[in-house]
């Protein structure tokens, strides 16, 4: 265990008879961070958040929160706190009673509740909603009752399987925003599931990667887009053109490689390791690239001819078909000047050159 | 224009289905008024007079009485059981819950006279006096199916998540069932309750089987249509006792539906 770490999840392993949903994770996340689980339906985000919340068990491996290990913790007696996918709201009680649910065990007055109660309106943004019933509510009020419900009891940890899964899309950035200030205000570690990589990326201090069970790479949402050590993560996280090489020499802190239509080129290895002689994959986002009629004057470049462009307004996005190169390369330029459409003028044969540093070396899986 | 004719023709399909099922009952009230002891047209005047020598008669009172002693302990305990085997089966993850689920289910589907004879047989084997006991006996696990049914939907019409939720905010297993399972589940508890009392109370074959000396008010009333001087007191009981049957089905109908509604309501 590390000894900053706040929450210690050691080589769990969930088991569902066939079904290994969690697959010997080990994750350490840090007092007061907002950490994500992102990956595609099914990879076992919400099973390792329900073992945080002790509704399953590891079948392997142990879970240590606050130091404490919770294989024999139960959740009513975890120092965590959740927000359902589906909010759970209690339909039979008002608002304030869902908010106070939690509080029966803490012997409080009455008055005392109601002020934590009044306390958490407030925070919420739903002062003079307490006598409601639960049952009017819209589903973003609902989120927020589900969410001030769980902090009312002031957890270590609070837990978010898809908060915001059930909003529309203009709710849901609004939520973003909300729910990341209230997390920065409250001081609480938050692990948070999600499996929309922009919203994961907006709104977490780090970021594990979940792929069948296992993760991929837990980063800082800056890392997993700009240093992907491997292709799947690559993929996940926004767009990306691979290219073939094998590498030449490994030396100096730089990798030479024969890249076939792209000519020789040369980059920084990273956190990976790579011998002589080995197929690797170059990674290269679409903005790395710039594009230009005449051929650049030095640095790596290569010629193509431009499939498809799109004009987003601030971008425009292209396709260039290069020669020995399977796929065409998605490139996306600034639109810098306002009197030059780039998509008509482009037509046909074009540049593309693009930095040492824009490339990662990925190994080849 | 062909929408209109398929209702046209399903509208007289509803009333006449209605009518089969509706008028020959309705004869019961009917002839419970009628001034003659004679079950037959024409009509001869209106009377109270079988109502209150319904209330008048011993027999009939007592009969009465061994009805709800055993319909009231049979509802309540069948309730219970079947409450607590539907949060079984919607709750936990058990190996062989289909076939348990269908051994449950069987009381509803066996013959009544099937399980009265091999009950009587049992019954004479290990030497128990026949009473209401025995009745209520019988009845339970026939009731208990019944009410499980309704419990199944009950229970799986809300999402688990919120007795998690109970969990997560600190609450132990017996406070959750109280603080939240129950009161969602309550409407269903209330219509399984006067459902499996009605079938309790209207159940003829096993008790008839399995009363003993003691009968209870259908087989009292079957006891008697051999005597014409007491038939009419007889309708006049069958009146009383559909208006209940049906006042109790409505009312267990409408705390079933009242759930629903809270339950669709409360849905993301
Ligand atoms: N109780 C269970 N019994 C059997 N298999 C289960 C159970 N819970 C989850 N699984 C399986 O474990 C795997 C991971 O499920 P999990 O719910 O953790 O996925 P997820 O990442 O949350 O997906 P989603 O984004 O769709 O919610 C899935 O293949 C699922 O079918
Ligand atoms: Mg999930």
């Amino acid at each position: 265990m590390q000894d900053d770490s706040f929450i210690s999840i050691r080589d769990v392993s969930k088991h569902f008879g066939d079904v290994h949903a969690v697959d010997q994770v080990s994750i350490d996340i840090a007092k007061g961070e907002f950490f994500s689980l992102l990956g595609p339906s099914g990879c076992g985000k919400t099973t390792l958040l329900r073992m945080l919340a002790g509704f399953e068990f590891p079948t392997f491996g142990e879970i240590f929160i606050d130091g404490q290990p919770m294989s024999s913790v139960a959740a009513n007696h975890r120092p965590v706190n959740m927000v359902f996918q589906s909010y759970a709201i209690f339909p039979h009680l008002s608002v304030s009673q869902n908010i106070g649910y939690g509080l029966r065990n803490d012997k409080l007055s009455k008055a005392e509740m109601e002020f934590k109660v009044d306390e958490m309106l407030e925070l919420i943004k739903l002062q003079g909603y307490g006598d409601r019933q639960s049952t009017q509510l819209s589903g973003g009020e609902r989120q927020r009752v589900a969410l001030a419900r769980a902090l009312i009891k002031r957890p270590k940890v609070l837990l978010l399987d898809e908060p915001l899964g059930a909003l529309d899309k203009q709710l849901r950035e609004q939520m973003q925003l909300e729910l990341r200030a209230l997390q920065r205000s409250v001081g609480i570690t938050f692990v948070f599931v999600t499996h929309d990589q922009e919203e994961a990326l907006t709104m977490s201090d780090r970021i594990a990667v979940m792929s069948e069970g296992k993760y991929l790479q837990i980063d800082t949402p800056n890392q997993l887009y700009e240093a992907p050590q491997n292709r799947k993560v690559a993929d996940f996280i926004g767009t990306v053109n691979f290219f073939n090489a094998r590498t030449e020499s490994v030396a100096g802190g730089k990798v030479s490689m024969d890249a076939g239509p792209l000519g020789k080129l040369s980059a920084a290895p990273g956190k990976l390791e790579f011998s002589e002689g080995q197929n690797v994959l170059i990674a290269i986002r679409p903005e790395k690239f710039s594009i230009s009629i005449e051929k650049p004057a030095s640095g790596n470049a290569i010629e193509g001819t431009t499939d498809a462009a799109a004009y987003l307004g601030d971008r425009s996005h292209f396709y260039v078909r290069v020669n020995g190169v399977d796929k065409p390369v998605a490139v996306s330029a600034q639109n810098m000047d306002r009197t030059h459409d780039v998509t008509q003028t482009h037509q046909g044969q074009v540049w593309l050159s693009w930095e040492d540093d824009a490339m990662v070396i990925l190994h080849e899986d | 224009m062909s929408t209109k004719n398929k209702f046209g023709a399903l509208g007289v399909f509803a009333v006449s289905y209605l009518a089969f099922v509706y008028i020959p009952v309705l004869f019961l009230p009917l002839f419970s008024f009628n001034d003659s002891i004679y079950v037959a047209f024409p009509l001869k005047g209106f009377t109270m007079q079988w109502y209150y020598e319904a209330f008048q008669s011993d027999g009939l009172m007592s009969s009465l009485k061994n009805s709800f002693k055993v319909g009231v302990p049979v509802a309540i305990l069948s309730t219970a059981l079947g409450t607590l085997a539907a949060k079984a089966v919607t709750r936990y993850r058990m190996p062989g819950k289909a076939p348990v689920m269908s051994f449950i289910m069987t009381p509803l589907v066996v013959p009544g006279i099937i399980v009265g004879v091999a009950l009587l047989i049992i019954a004479n084997m290990i030497g128990v006096t026949l009473s209401l006991f025995t009745i209520a006996i019988a009845h339970v696990p026939m009731c208990a199916a019944f009410s499980m049914w309704i419990m199944i939907s009950r229970l799986e019409g809300f999402d688990k998540s919120m007795e998690e939720a109970s969990f997560d905010l600190g609450e132990g297993a017996w406070m959750t069932f109280w603080r939240v399972t129950f009161p969602l589940i309550l409407p269903g508890i209330i219509a399984s309750l006067l459902l499996t009392f009605t079938i309790s109370f209207d159940e003829f074959i096993l008790a008839s089987f399995l009363g003993g000396s003691e009968p209870t008010l259908p087989v009292y009333m079957w006891s008697q249509l051999r005597f014409p001087n007491t038939l009419p007191r007889v309708l006049a009981l069958g009146a009383m006792i559909l208006v209940v049957s049906f006042v109790l089905v409505y009312f267990a109908e409408w705390f079933r539906r009242r759930g629903t509604q809270i339950k669709t309501s409360s849905g993301v």
